[in-house]
């Protein structure tokens, strides 16, 4: 296998702003290979935004200071010419965002902004960009394409608004697809049917997928690796099952248990992470997530946890500081519904003592 | 007033006794056009719905966007008259209640809202807010008596009682909602409306705010209305959910028949839809898409609403319109052809697991 | 939308009729200036106020001469089509005096438009794009001074710098120039002046209205959408940002010009423009009821007018507005 088609090294994205300099991500890694799906999940706030409209060269605040590399088919991103972005953006990684009502311009027809987008790239005809527009609403699923694509985004239902931005982003067969919280404003109906339609245009296209939300469902069912996100850091990688099966950070661990789950008993109690994330200004020291973690211990607070593979699984990385073994007694224990502090009395009593 | 009402107040819930009965609640929103503003047609909101609300239970309503839950919501605390129909509170009917009648009502019950950005002033000290319902119903005049009793409904909802004097916007989305919660209690109201209480926060703020809702409704003995999009966490909160569609409750059960044997094919659909952290049940399940959208609620489809997104639909389903009644595993539900149990296990995760 | 303008219509009759109320109410209810006295000349003896008096209906009741007031306006009634009053100062009607300035006052709004649009728009649009640089602040530094300093005082010192006969930089014909003007090219060169000072302040506040607002545009979802699909930096700011932030400034224009034609008091004052606002300005100098009355009702039509047909263009413009 060649080269991923994105590789993101160290990225980092820092703005500074009258209170202080707001780490909005602060040096993450990962790559996605073509034809795969990459699921970034994270709390508001965390950075996912932020990393992956860096990617796609749309970070454009004067306050914002970006290092690191991104690399996509080897091709340096950050570094590239503004023209040289703009002839990548919407040809070869598209995206599609969170609200597709505003995300829409609400004074052109939706076949107008579809073809807009393929005429920026391809020398074609008004009338032929206008055929493919209404090509892709056709293979999005939209009733009457061709009439449909003479209707404002006003006159959309939540889920053809965003089946439309679905059309527009892959009009140009991108390779890489990048979808910032594709569902979150839309109802599971129309959200099971946006993720079908993902899942189904992916496959036939070969497309390579970022897909960035909240919802632990939602990677569930489309991601092939998953990398949880914690205030501007990746603090755990994984493919999907090993995520769900056997996580090794406390924060996923957190994510998974404070969620309730169809699969799950109706009396199970929820275990909410306790406290709220940080400021993005003044982060704690050392592990940043250890004001909110129930196992935290002194030298925690002052050495930075990094990314590392977990025993015995080099595709498996976590951020903390706890040896693999003890982590994997925690989560054996909280599996079996012991509360954190109980687990942390279980596992951890002996080695503290020894510390 | 009768001697069993009398025995029952101020004693500890009684099972299976009925809080609030609806019946034949309709709720149409008229549109005008033209040159006179003549009435065209109606949003039909809520368009015949009957049930009851027992006391001490927590009753779930779920649906897709638009299907009447707030405008629902609304009617059982009046804070709108209903186009027609009969709603009693503790046996009495408050459909038509006015005034002072309805300003006794607004003691017996509270309503907590989506976002906890916007539903609180902030120009107001949370303390001031707390205690917004004593001055309106003018209670705990004493000096310090008001103070004092605030603190106790934060000390009660988990906030810090020292923060009396601080402005929302000082306070994290979950800690906001929390002041939503001490308000709405601050009158110990009998029956608590919570609209989508927590969409508005984070995966790991929401836990903290369902696990303090369903704490209070069993140490108070709250009777609890809870309406919520997101059908994991109505499974977690709720003993009975009601599930809407276009204006109509579709299907209504216990939490444990709904989930595990869904009967009306839309509940199914919902349910299937529903992404499941697991990824292992998530490949096993097949997923059930709904086509096409939610008709207009101005202009539903006649014989069963459902019709036209149903894969199960028949000739009959087109004309005759099938009414709330019970099926296998005592759902009540409304369908001429209801799921059976080996399309439940195909579709819905939750009955997998019931089942082993 | 039929339906919608003829309501609008309705809604115009009685903002008009509101209007006319309030005018009769502060001109003849309330003692300002008995217009007998006005029309009896100097000094006049208490017999002759008494009979014009009663030739002017002034006798009457107060609502029968509302009545009559409003028979005289309305065409079809009265038998004297619109009738606006009649002028004791100048002893001519006052309709046919307005509708003689009006040309005079489209002219000098026409022009000061065109103008002002194609000196804010640019202004703001660059201003916004470039927020925070030097071009923006600058822009903005000497617009906010356009603004707030009253258009007379930039009318005076315009006249002061640069007029003909009394200016430092005697270029460019100033006060009165326009009446004594004969062809229609003088005429526009006289107008030079007032367009440039009238456009100076309309130019500033446009400029500032619309660089808020593509300000604010430019941050919404769909420019990004717009960037994500890999257009032009240009095509984003103009097809998507200015086509979006313009919009408003339709309403601003609407009423601005509304409240022009019915002249530019200050401003045809200031270079003395046989215009409609300096017939105004006459009259209240001298009191001259009628005319006050009149140009007041002439310019809340031209505002009321102005404002229907901006409801109406919204709905071109804007998909989403539908009556
Ligand atoms: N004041 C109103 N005037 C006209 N139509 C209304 C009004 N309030 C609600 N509706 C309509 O009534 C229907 C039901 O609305 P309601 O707010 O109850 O939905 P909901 O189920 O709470 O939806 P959501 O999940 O989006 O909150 C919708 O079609 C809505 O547009
Ligand atoms: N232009 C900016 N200036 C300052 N801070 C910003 C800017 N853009 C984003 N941020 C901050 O960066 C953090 C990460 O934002 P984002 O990536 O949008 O989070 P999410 O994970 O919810 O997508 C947030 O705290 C946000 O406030
Ligand atoms: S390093 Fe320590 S504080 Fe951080 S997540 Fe691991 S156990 Fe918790
Ligand atoms: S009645 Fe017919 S259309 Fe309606 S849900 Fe049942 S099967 Fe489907
Ligand atoms: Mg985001
Ligand atoms: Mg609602």
């Amino acid at each position: 296998m060649g080269a991923p088609l994105l590789e993101v090294e160290n990225l980092k994205v820092h703005f500074e702003t009258e209170d202080g300099l707001v780490k909005a991500v602060d040096g993450i890694s990962y790559t996605v290979d073509r034809g795969q799906t990459l699921g970034i999940v994270g709390e508001s706030g965390s950075g996912k935004s932020v990393s992956s409209l860096t990617v796609m060269g749309l970070t454009r605040s004067r306050n914002a200071r970006i290092s690191g590399t991104v690399r996509f088919n080897g091709k340096d991103l950050l570094g590239a010419s503004e023209e040289d972005m703009r002839s990548i953006r919407g040809n070869d990684i598209a995206m599609i965002f969170q609200d597709p009502l505003s995300s829409l311009h609400p004074f052109y027809k939706v076949g107008a902004q579809i073809a807009e987008g393929v005429r920026a790239h391809r020398d074609v005809s008004k009338a032929q960009a206008w055929d493919r527009a209404v090509e892709m609403l056709s293979l999005v699923g939209i009733p009457e394409p061709r009439k449909r694509a003479d209707a404002y985004p006003h006159e959309f239902s939540g889920g053809m608004r965003q089946r439309a931005m679905i059309a527009m982003a892959l009009a140009n067969d991108p390779k890489l697809l990048i979808a910032d919280e594709p569902t979150t404003a839309l109802d599971v109906t129309v959200q099971a049917q946006i993720l079908e339609l993902i899942e189904r245009l992916q496959s036939e296209f070969d497309t390579a997928v970022v897909v960035i939300t909240h919802d632990l469902g939602v990677v569930a069912e489309m991601a092939d690796e998953i990398s949880v996100m914690y205030a501007g850091r990746i603090v755990e990688k994984a493919d999907t099952d090993t995520i769900f099966a056997a996580p090794e950070h406390p924060y996923t661990w957190g994510l998974l248990s404070s969620i309730p789950r169809l699969d799950a008993s109706r009396d199970e109690e929820l275990v909410p992470i306790p406290g709220r994330p940080p400021s993005l200004i003044n982060l704690p020291g050392g592990c940043s997530f250890h004001p909110r973690c129930p196992y935290v211990r002194e030298a925690h607070k002052k050495v930075d946890p990094k990314l590392e593979p977990v025993a015995g699984n080099p595709g498996h990385q976590s951020a903390c500081l706890l040896d693999s073994s003890v982590r994997r007694k925690l989560w054996s224990e909280l599996r079996t519904g012991v509360k954190p502090d109980e687990a942390r009395a279980d596992v951890m009593a002996a080695e503290e003592k020894a510390v | 007033m009768s001697i069993a009402a009398s025995e029952t107040s101020g004693s500890a819930p009684v099972a299976g006794e009925k809080i609030m009965e609806v019946d034949g609640l309709f709720k149409h929103f008229p549109i005008h056009a033209g040159f006179f503003r003549r009435q065209v047609g109606a949003v039909k909101a809520v368009d015949g719905i009957s049930f009851d609300v027992m006391r001490g239970e927590t009753l779930g309503l779920v649906g897709e966007s638009g299907c009447g839950k707030s405008t629902t919501a609304r009617l059982l605390l009046r804070l709108m008259a209903p186009t027609d129909g009969s709603i009693k509170f503790e046996g009495q009917e408050i459909a038509d209640a006015k005034g002072p009648e309805l300003k006794a009502l607004r003691r017996e019950m509270q309503m907590i809202f989506q976002d906890p950005y916007s539903s609180l002033n902030p120009r107001k000290t949370v303390g001031s807010i707390i205690s917004d319902p004593f001055v309106i119903h003018g209670m705990h005049k004493e000096g310090g008596a008001r103070k004092k009793a605030v603190q106790e409904l934060m000390d009660i909802v988990g906030l810090n009682p020292e923060h009396y004097n601080r402005y929302p916007h000082e306070f994290s989305g979950g800690q906001r909602q929390r002041i939503g919660v001490a308000r709405a209690l601050a009158l110990k109201p009998k029956v608590i409306v919570a609209d989508e209480p927590v969409s508005a926060l984070d995966v790991s703020i929401q836990a903290q705010v369902l696990n303090l809702l369903r704490d209070l409704q069993r140490d108070l003995g709250l009777t609890l209305i809870f309406i919520a999009h997101d059908l994991s966490v109505v499974r977690h909160m709720c003993d009975r959910v009601a599930v809407m569609y276009l204006g109509r409750i579709v299907e209504l059960a216990t939490s444990d028949q709904l989930y595990s044997h869904p009967r009306m094919p839309y509940t199914g659909a919902l349910m299937s839809a529903v992404p499941v952290a697991d990824p292992r049940l998530a490949a096993a399940k097949k997923r059930q898409v709904l086509t096409g959208d939610v008709p207009s609620p101005t202009n539903p489809p006649p014989g069963c609403r459902f019709h036209t997104r149903c894969w199960k639909a028949q000739e009959i389903c087109r004309n005759e319109d099938p009414p709330l009644e019970p099926k296998d595993g005592g759902n009540l539900a409304t369908c001429h052809f209801p799921l059976t149990d080996a399309e439940v296990l195909e579709r819905v995760p939750t009955a997998r697991n019931v089942e082993s | 939308m039929a339906a919608y303008i003829a309501r609008r219509l309705l809604w115009v009759v009685f903002l008009l009729f509101t209007i006319t109320c309030i005018t009769f109410v502060i001109f003849s209810v309330l003692p300002s200036g008995d217009p007998a006295v006005a029309r009896a000349g100097r000094s006049p003896s208490p017999q002759l106020v008494e009979v014009i008096r009663v030739q002017l209906g002034l006798d009457k009741s107060k609502p029968e001469q509302f009545i009559n007031y409003i028979g005289d306006i309305l065409p079809f009634v009265g038998g004297n089509g619109i009738y606006l009053g009649f002028s004791y100062q100048n002893n001519t009607d006052v309709l046919p005096e307005i509708l003689e300035r009006l040309p005079v006052t489209i002219f000098l709004a026409t022009g000061a438009v065109i103008l002002w649009l194609s000196i804010g728009i640019p202004l703001g649009v660059l201003s916004a794009v470039k927020t925070g640089s030097a071009l923006d602040r600058i822009a903005m530094g000497i617009a906010l001074l356009f603004i707030s300093a009253p258009v007379y005082f930039f009318g005076l010192v315009a006249l002061y710098l640069f007029d003909d006969q009394i200016g430092i930089w005697p270029i460019l014909p100033g006060n009165s120039a326009y009446g004594e003007a004969d062809s229609l090219l003088g005429k526009a060169e006289a107008l030079i002046m007032p367009w440039c000072v009238l456009a100076a302040a309309f130019a500033a506040i446009y400029a500032r209205f619309l660089r808020g607002n593509l300000i604010d545009t430019l941050q919404e979802d769909y420019i990004r959408t717009a960037r994500a699909k890999g257009l032009s930096e240009r095509r984003v700011i103009f097809r998507h940002g200015v086509r979006a932030a313009i919009t408003p400034i339709v309403t601003l224009l609407g009423l601005d010009i509304g409240i022009l034609l019915g002249g530019a008091i200050l401003t045809e004052t200031v270079f003395n423009i046989p215009g409609i606002g300096r017939y105004a300005f006459n009259a209240i100098t001298v009191s001259d009821l009628p005319v006050i009355q009149g140009t007041v009702l002439f310019g809340a039509f031209f505002i009321v007018m102005m404002s229907l047909i901006v409801d109406i263009l919204y709905a071109f413009i804007d998909p989403r507005v539908r009556y």
